[in-house]
């Protein structure tokens, strides 16, 4: 059987890997880890007659009610032991996983993560070396580079790659009329979805564009990952640059055309749906209900291009046990488990994360996943394409570091401030996050010497 | 006599009671006034009360939490006095009043947010219906960050309809315990309907009045989901930072800053009602 062919995710994943581990700055001598026992994957899938007891599951992953509500009745359904799995926000997230390293005893066995929140429980020693579960899962054919950054910069396996996802744009397609003259949805810029909402609007009087500006959208993430990478090159060396002014007065610009009711989306795939917005930017796991619910009135396309390149931010999840983990062994279980073809294809199609493995799933792309995988393939793929990574090593302070750029759309958009004024009083708020963990630049930034430094 | 023959047992009997509100209320209370005036190295300092001042969110969320305390108890009031005499009034059915008046109780703030989201968002319920009665050609944009006010609007109408029978069923208990004779002799004088709501029913009224006016201005303080379901991040109060401080920026001092600030203001209008409508004996049931 042709494999590449029947699973075009590979793709999409194999390429999100390959920019994710080009930029981590943690590179180390790869060892790659031939010989798989494929008798212990094999106990899990079994079931058998293994007690696992009970697993403590923390995440921040999967966190909204619906996602963790599909994890605890699908993904986890055909777990042999019993998992509780138990979503929080970052800050939650950070001050559990912590308070149990520190005293040495808790509930938790099996942290879910990204890889930027691993790397500071790393930096602190409070993950279990997993070696042993890489080797066992070796046949499943984990993406490689994927297991490299799981190894955190040590010859130790820190944590186990989990899922992945990553931004994408997607419109209704209503919309595709009133594409600027000449302009290639596959290799847009951002001037020109100002330029197509605006002839949106002028044709229905609407505004039509949309952002997860609400309480519980991911709007930092596009700062981060797509407006300043895009417009700077750069994110925390740039903030106050007169690029980054530039990519605000853009913003500005084309707040005209976004939807006003914008500031409260959490998910873009609901004003999709109910037509409210007909472009919009947001996580694949938040576009795809509108996706698979209207595949032939809906289109996904890649992440415009600002002056510097086509941003994006690959998303790399993964699992990992803390040290003081109450059953280490249930742990390595369920990791097992969650990487099976079978449970990473009921990921995929439950939360829409897609898999880190090359071996086969069973079943077909439902269309939604195919046009979102397209997308990231076409965006991976681009020419003037421009990795950011996720923060890395900002600890207790993700929280924080959001809130700046947040404030910064509050009072320049919102408020209407002016952009320069309000980027030079947030860029001491940015720096003190950054000193308090004295977190290094991360990519696109130039690598730093020591604490990353604002600009 | 009576009082010694008692002796220690309401003291004994009222102790558990005071220790569930010493563990549970006062010390966390007192923990998160010291958690505010604290920092991460727990050094006694203003630094996280200044954040607060100077934090962008500050003012806006003080401002809409004072306009809403100010829209909703004044409405609300007269809708449940008005509510509480109707099913006071013993009329044919007004078991069913109450019972129809308090079911909002039974739905938590968030889920009512949630139903008013479905009725104001663009292509909701109203909108619906508006254009479908030809009064409005496009929707209107009723959450819009762009008109903070029309959000406020739709919070005290969630608001409103949420937490209104809280006070109804306050005030209705308030009206059962007023002595009928009072009503009897006011009529053998040959009151109006109207003078006996003013001269003797709202006098007698004035304990429950005082209860449910300080409960309601306490709740609006601390309204908190219906302003996140409906506002998004277009407005903001006060317990909504204290929460975004608590949870998604990770930063104790501040939320317990704004936790300060909240009890404050809950305290000094407490004390306010307090003062401004006393009660005298002879109004105590």
């Amino acid at each position: 059987m042709p494999t590449t062919q029947a699973m075009p995710w590979r793709r999409a994943s194999g390429l999100l890997a390959a920019v994710a581990l080009a930029l981590a700055a943690c590179t180390g001598e790869t060892s790659p880890t031939p010989g798989a026992s494929a008798a212990a994957s094999a106990a899990v899938t079994d079931g058998g007659p293994v007690d696992i007891g009970q697993v403590v599951m923390l995440s921040s992953q999967l966190v909204p009610v619906e996602e963790a509500e599909k994890m605890r009745s699908q993904i986890l359904a055909d777990f042999a032991g019993e998992v509780e799995f138990i979503g929080a926000e970052s800050g939650p997230f950070n001050d559990r996983v912590r308070a149990e390293g520190e005293t040495g005893s808790g509930d938790v066995s099996v942290i879910g993560g990204l890889h930027g929140e691993f790397a500071s429980f790393a930096a602190d020693g409070l993950l279990m070396d997993l070696s042993d579960v890489a080797d066992e899962l070796a046949d499943l054919g984990i993406n490689e580079q994927y297991l490299e950054l799981g190894k955190l910069g040590t010859d130790q396996q820190l944590y186990i790659p989990w899922m992945q996802a990553t931004y994408v744009m997607a419109a209704r397609s209503e919309a595709m009329e009133y594409l600027p003259d000449g302009a290639d949805i596959d290799a847009l810029t951002w001037e020109q979805v100002t330029e197509w909402g605006a002839n949106i609007e002028e044709a229905t009087g609407e505004r039509k564009l949309g952002f997860p500006a609400g309480e519980d959208g991911l709007w930092h993430r596009f700062f981060q990952g797509y407006g300043y990478p895009a417009f700077t090159g750069a994110l925390n060396t740039a903030f106050a640059s007169d690029d980054a002014v530039a990519m605000w007065d853009w913003l500005a610009d084309t707040w005209q055309y976004v939807n006003p009711q914008s500031t409260t989306y959490g998910f873009m795939q609901e004003p999709l749906q109910s037509g409210e917005v007909w472009v919009a930017w947001d996580h694949t796991a938040r576009l795809i209900e509108a996706l698979r619910s209207q595949p032939d009135d809906m289109v996904a396309f890649p992440a415009p291009a600002g002056p510097s390149g086509r941003a994006f931010m690959p998303v790399v999840a993964g699992l990992a046990i803390p040290n003081s983990a109450e059953n280490p062994d249930g742990a390595k279980e369920l990791i097992k488990y969650l990487l099976q073809p079978q449970t990473q294809a009921t990921t995929l199609s439950a939360v829409s994360f897609f898999p880190v493995i090359t071996a086969e799933l069973p079943g077909d792309l439902e269309p939604g996943q195919q046009a979102e995988e397209a997308a990231v393939t076409t965006m991976t793929n681009a020419s003037d394409a421009l990795p950011s990574l996720l923060p890395i090593g900002l600890g207790d302070q993700g929280g924080a570091y959001n809130q700046v750029f947040r404030d910064a759309f509050q009072q320049i958009i919102l408020d209407g401030q002016d952009a320069a004024t309000v980027l030079d009083s947030l860029a001491g708020n940015l720096q003190e996050v950054l000193d308090t963990v004295e977190a290094a630049c991360w990519p696109p930034d130039p690598e730093s010497d020591g604490t990353c430094q604002v600009q | 006599m009576r009082a010694r023959r008692l002796g220690w047992a309401p003291y004994a009997l009222l102790l558990p009671s005071l220790a569930f509100l010493l563990v549970f209320f006062a010390t966390p209370m007192f923990q998160a006034f010291v958690l505010g005036l604290q920092d991460r190295t727990g050094e006694w300092t203003l630094a996280s009360v200044q954040r607060m001042l100077n934090d962008a969110n500050f003012m806006r969320a003080l401002t809409t939490t004072v306009w809403l305390v100010v829209l909703i108890v004044p409405i609300q009031f007269v809708l449940a006095m008005s509510m509480a005499l109707v099913v006071n009034a013993r009329l044919k059915g007004s078991g069913l009043w109450l019972y129809v008046y308090a079911l909002p109780l039974g739905i938590s703030e968030l889920a009512a947010g949630i139903v008013w989201v479905s009725i104001f968002t663009q292509t909701g319920w109203l909108n619906s219906i508006l254009e479908g009665l030809g009064l409005i050609e496009r929707p209107i944009i009723w959450q819009s960050s762009e008109t903070p006010w029309l959000i406020l609007i739709t919070v005290v109408l969630a608001e409103a309809w949420r937490a209104t029978s809280i006070i109804m069923i306050i005030l209705v208990a308030g009206l059962q315990s007023i002595p009928p004779e009072y009503l009897e002799a006011a009529d053998v004088y040959g009151a109006t309907t109207w003078q006996k709501v003013r001269h003797v029913v709202l006098p007698m009224l004035r304990p429950s009045l005082q209860v449910a006016l300080i409960l309601r201005t306490i709740l609006a303080f601390q309204v908190f989901a219906t302003v996140i379901a409906l506002g998004g991040t277009g407005v903001t109060v006060l317990a909504e930072e204290a929460q975004r401080w608590a949870t998604d920026i990770d930063n104790d001092h501040v939320a317990a800053a704004y936790a300060g600030l909240i009890l404050t203001l809950s305290i000094v209008s407490t004390v306010l009602f307090l003062w401004l409508l006393p009660t005298r004996e002879e109004q105590q049931p």
